[in-house]
């Protein structure tokens, strides 16, 4: 089951310590070698980004940042057995935030991607 | 150290299973290091796992779930040590020849089971696989302790009865003590032969639920996806090693297709009839990387990159037509070079139909039929029934799509040599 993780939150004032970057690839790393990462990045934050909408039959581009009160701050793309495991590895990763970096608040959306099984 | 529980979620049995399932592999392959036993390892880590299930639901999840499990698993390990000292000891008392066995069980080394964690992921993956086991039992063992599969699991994927697989664990990890197989990394010396063997159990789960040899499952998904992650773990472990990568890329771009290999009410769709679109990019680009790896590190080709290579070639193909079936051919002869077998040579007659045309390659068919070895090989008759087709002689080309259909013990596989028959009858 291959379920796509999303993490968004909202970020301190103080910057992000190296230690919570350490712990993230060491995570990341224990994550690739069992052989459930498949594909991870960070994403800039949405003052770089656009959005591409559609209301009313009218498509507009609009500039970030977005309106959202959290950033989408990186997604994850794992191949697990069950959502259970998802879960498991999702919680090691918002652990280590609050290990690492005080007052940090945030989130990881965890969405099962359609797979085979779903179209049957 | 079994830190401050924190209920952080509900700690269900799944969830318990889940944490069980991502740390039981290094467990056990620590505990097997101190115990220099893996069957009394596996058992020290099923007790932990029984103690989870009772405090955690209570407790809640250890805030360290992996350092809880062997943490705990170390005072069981040592508990049995010592258990199994005294034993000894009194077997001595009694005027017992205990020489071997105080040599067996000195002092546990536990303070060093955290460290060199991959190394003993390592050792456990070539003791599961050691070539004094069949590749059947290699394969259970494995999935069992690398893979943290339930013989339940085992049993379904394999599509054989449950008591079946429990035995054939039990004897694996019997054999293994008999014949006192040490928990190690194999010599320099010894390398490739037991990295083939290890490779071999990896491709063999992998290829059961590709081409699921029987059932009515055309692909056990289930089984492609525990293959991959064995094959990604392993190469973590050994980046150093081709065949691991060739291996790994084989799998991924194989894997990268099954989606697209069935149809919506399970029929199976062989790879000339599959919408490319459903093919997994994803898994595409991580096999032409793994490959990539593979070319990297230099040296002959292996049987396992040469056969990626291959399916690199289907997979930067948009079509049938616009597959380089030249090299595929070509390919096919390193194959048959590395690893001789009539079934490499069958797999060259449909690469020699598609490049230089279908009478060329049944020239390559009729000479395999003329051999015993393939004789009740499906593919064989569905291979010439394909090429016949082509070459318009539709009473011949029936003929074989029916010995294919009689041959094969797949019903989504006979069910689609049968359609084959239908659609070549007279209008």
């Amino acid at each position: 089951m291959r379920y796509m993780m999303l993490l968004s939150g909202t970020n301190p004032s103080t910057p992000p310590p190296p230690e919570l970057y350490e712990a993230i690839m060491k995570l990341g790393g224990e994550a690739t070698e069992a052989g459930v990462l498949l594909d991870t990045a960070g994403l800039l934050p949405s003052a770089n980004g656009v959005r591409v909408a559609l209301t009313g039959g009218t498509v507009t581009v609009t500039d970030g940042p977005f309106t959202e009160s959290k950033e989408l701050i990186s997604y994850a793309l794992y191949e697990v057995r069950s959502k259970d495991e998802a879960v498991e590895w999702a919680s090691r990763f918002v652990k280590i935030h609050r290990d690492f970096w005080a007052g940090w608040e945030g989130q990881t959306d965890i969405l099962q991607v359609m797979g085979p099984a779903d179209f049957a | 150290m079994p830190d401050t529980a924190s209920p952080d979620y509900g700690a269900t049995k799944s969830a318990i299973e889940a944490v069980w399932r991502i740390e039981s592999p290094r467990l056990i392959a620590g505990l097997a290091r101190i115990t220099g036993d893996v069957g009394a390892a596996e058992e020290l880590a099923q007790d932990v796992l029984v103690i989870a299930l009772e405090q955690w639901p209570v407790q809640g999840v250890p805030d360290g779930p992996g350092a809880w499990l062997m943490a705990t698993a170390k005072h069981r390990a040592i508990d049995m040590i010592r258990r199994r000292a005294r034993y000894d000891r009194k077997l001595q008392e009694v005027g017992r020849d205990m020489e071997t066995r105080a040599a067996t069980f000195g002092e546990p080394d536990v303070d060093k089971m955290d460290d060199h964690i991959g190394d003993d992921l390592l050792r456990l993956i070539f003791i599961a696989c050691h070539p004094a086991l069949s590749a059947e039992a290699r394969a259970a063992l494995t999935l069992r302790l690398i893979g943290g599969l339930t013989t339940h699991e085992i049993a379904r994927a394999f599509l054989v009865q449950e008591p079946t697989i429990a035995q054939r664990i039990v004897r694996a990890k019997r054999t293994l003590a008999d014949k006192q197989v040490p928990f190690a990394i194999p010599a320099p010396g010894e390398l490739p032969g037991r990295l083939a063997s290890v490779l071999e159990v990896i491709y063999l789960v992998f290829n059961e639920g590709y081409s699921a040899t029987s059932g009515e499952d055309w692909i056990r998904p289930e089984l492609c996806a525990e293959a991959l992650r064995l094959g990604r773990l392993l190469a973590g472990l050994m980046p150093g090693q081709t065949e691991v990568h060739g291996l790994v890329a084989l799998m991924e771009l194989q894997a990268s297709r099954v989606g697209a290999r069935t149809g919506l009410s399970g029929e199976a769709i062989l790879l000339g009839s599959q919408d490319r679109r459903r093919w997994d990019r994803l898994l595409i680009r991580r096999g032409l990387a793994a490959l990539e790896r593979a070319e990297k590190l230099g040296g002959a080709p292996g049987p396992y990159e040469v056969q990626a290579e291959i399916a690199a070639c289907h997979a930067r193909a948009t079509s049938v037509n616009s597959t380089d079936w030249e090299r595929i051919a070509a390919l096919y002869v390193v194959l048959g070079h590395l690893t001789p077998s009539p079934v490499v040579e069958l797999n060259r007659a449909v690469a020699v139909g598609m490049a230089s045309g279908a009478a060329r390659g049944l020239e390559i068919a009729d000479r395999l039929a003329a051999q015993p070895a393939l004789a009740v090989y499906a593919q064989l008759p569905a291979v010439r029934g394909d090429l016949l087709a082509k070459l318009n002689r539709l009473d011949e080309a029936r003929r074989e799509f029916g010995r294919a259909a009689a041959l094969t013990s797949n019903e989504r596989e006979r069910a689609l040599f049968r359609a084959r028959i239908s659609e070549l009858e007279e209008p």
